[in-house]
């Protein structure tokens, strides 16, 4: 059924530290991998090596430049997958029934042999979490790797997804975002971790935490000022030397 | 928007053809058996070949019996259930008109209602997308009835109505188009809201997640086709509007009336193609494009 369940007081989600991140999309590749060799269709390519490559991916990793109005820009690694809202309008938009939200942990899926491949659910979420797989005609996302998280066979430590287990900077966290007492609610609340596009009325359960201000530049070496290539005060031997090119034929003025 | 083939001939010819199976349900006209025959198969063609159109760009159209299932909260599911609902009823009454000569007019009512309901529920798949600002307004559905309706009125030969209608039509896709331009904006919804990293400063795509492209960018980005939008959108009033509405001013003849319909349809399939070309959905901004 596409409508949504109560909300589940299990809130299964990740929490993606924006400051940690540091853009090396190994989250991307282990998704890719595990997903395509485990639950549902393999996640397709097209032209993998060819002119116009394009393939399936639950995860992407996108990368912003900030300009704060004083000081330097900061470059911000994003990576993206979904976000399993608690109103989540690609639920509530499926025709079939195929997609749904879980009523145990919160974890939102598709059943990919009721999915008619539509599109309507890309359409409603406004995340770009969503992508049809060119190959299979069905809509792929993001799993929380279900087929990981409750697996019995794999060594406890491997009970989380794909994207946390191979995060090398330790950017990525898994948990239970309803209990206020888990390591990534604790997290959330310390570090100010927020929602995207919370405007939309979605509410998301993977929060992203902020990267932390950017260092002050000590000043480390004495002499520097000294050593200025340019002479902004007209004066001493830089000085002479700008005004003296300067009015050579064809100096730069 | 990507505009997909599939679904713009949907709109265009679907509207139609519902339109016209509204005025032939509501009596405007009532024809009997063989020229009934013409009229409902000329609806039919339009209404029926429209949906077979918009199942082209399903992954897996042989399972779009379960599409029917989830009315309590898909508008796609509705307009499912609406349309064969619409298109037994008229066919029930068109079987009436055609073999037996009786009008069965509470059932033509009935059928007729639906056939709006169709387009409602076709609008409405639209309008709720909160991520394609432009579309989320009254003028989505308001502006799907209207020209089913108009067109409806045009292919039934009902000249002072559909002038009439074209009229409304035509003033009220202006507005919505100036109303639709700010609305991306006025939604609130930015970099800053979707990066989450307004409280830093201004935010820039700086690298995309892959160099080629993806099924995101190919559904949602479509950029070239705005370039153009201001010269489409005159083609598209005076081909859809203007044009029919001068023709059928003109003295009546068979000619002009075919003129009208050729003109209006390219201009109705012209609109439907600046509606999903001109919509920008709301996963844009993480690309940095719109």
């Amino acid at each position: 059924m596409t409508q949504l369940p109560p909300p589940s007081a299990k809130k299964l989600g990740l929490v993606i530290d924006l400051d940690t991140c540091v853009g090396c999309h190994a989250c991307v590749v282990s998704c890719k991998g595990w997903n395509t060799e485990n639950y549902g269709a393999p996640l397709s390519d097209q032209d993998a090596y060819g002119a116009n490559p394009s393939g399936t991916f639950l995860n992407r990793v996108h990368s912003y430049e900030v300009q704060p109005d004083q000081g330097e820009a900061q470059l911000i690694h994003f990576p993206k997958s979904c976000l399993h809202c608690e109103d989540a309008p690609c639920v509530t938009v499926c025709p079939t029934g195929a997609s749904y939200k879980r009523a145990e942990d919160g974890i939102v899926l598709v059943n990919e042999s009721d999915c008619i491949g539509c599109g309507l659910c890309a359409w409603a979420c406004p995340y770009g979490a969503r992508e049809l797989d060119a190959k299979e005609g069905v809509m792929k996302k993001c799993t929380l790797c279900v087929d990981r998280i409750y697996n019995e066979n794999l060594p406890e430590e491997d009970r989380q997804p794909a994207c946390v287990r191979t995060c090398p900077a330790g950017a990525r966290h898994f948990g239970d975002l309803g209990d206020e007492n888990s390591d990534v609610s604790k997290l959330v609340a310390e570090r100010g971790g927020f929602d995207l596009m919370p405007e939309q009325g979605t509410k998301p359960v993977n929060k992203y935490l902020p990267p932390r201000p950017k260092d002050e530049m000590p000043e480390f070496d004495i002499l520097a000022p000294y050593l200025e290539p340019i002479a902004s005060d007209g004066k001493g031997f830089v000085g002479w030397l700008d005004k003296a090119l300067s009015s050579l034929p064809g100096g730069a003025k | 928007m990507h505009p997909a083939a599939s679904v713009i001939l949907f709109n265009t010819f679907s509207g139609l053809g519902f339109g016209l199976l509204f005025w032939l349900g509501m009596g405007a006209l009532v024809p009997t058996g063989t020229s009934a025959f013409i009229w409902f198969a000329i609806a039919y063609v339009l209404a029926v070949g429209g949906l077979i159109a918009s199942t082209f760009h399903l992954g897996h159209p042989e399972r779009a019996i379960k599409a029917f299932s989830q009315w309590k909260t898909s508008w796609l599911s509705r307009e499912g259930i609406c349309a064969v609902f619409a298109l037994v009823m008229m066919a029930v009454y068109g079987a009436g008109l055609v073999f037996a000569g009786t009008q069965l007019a509470l059932l033509g009512i009935i059928g007729g209602i639906a056939s709006l309901g169709v387009v409602f529920t076709t609008s409405m798949i639209y309008a709720q997308m909160k991520t394609v600002p432009r579309w989320r307004h009254w003028t989505t559905p308001a502006m799907y009835l209207l020209l089913s309706i108009g067109g409806g009125a045009l292919l039934s030969g009902q000249v002072r109505i559909a002038a009439v209608l074209f009229i409304a039509s035509g003033i009220l896709q202006i507005f919505a188009w100036a109303s639709g331009d700010t609305r991306f904006k006025s939604s609130g919804t930015n970099m800053e809201t979707a990066t989450g990293l307004g409280h830093i400063g201004k935010v820039r795509a700086f690298e995309p997640p892959h160099t080629g492209t993806n099924y995101l960018m190919r559904e949602f980005i479509h950029q070239v086709g705005r370039k153009h939008a201001d010269q489409l959108r005159i083609i598209t009033i005076g081909l859809a509007f203007v044009l029919p509405v001068v023709l059928l001013l003109l003295p009546f003849s068979h000619t002009l009336a075919a003129l009208a319909v050729l003109s209006h349809i390219a201009g109705v399939l012209t609109l439907r193609w600046l509606f999903f070309a001109q919509a920008e959905h709301v996963v844009g901004l993480y690309y940095g494009k719109r």
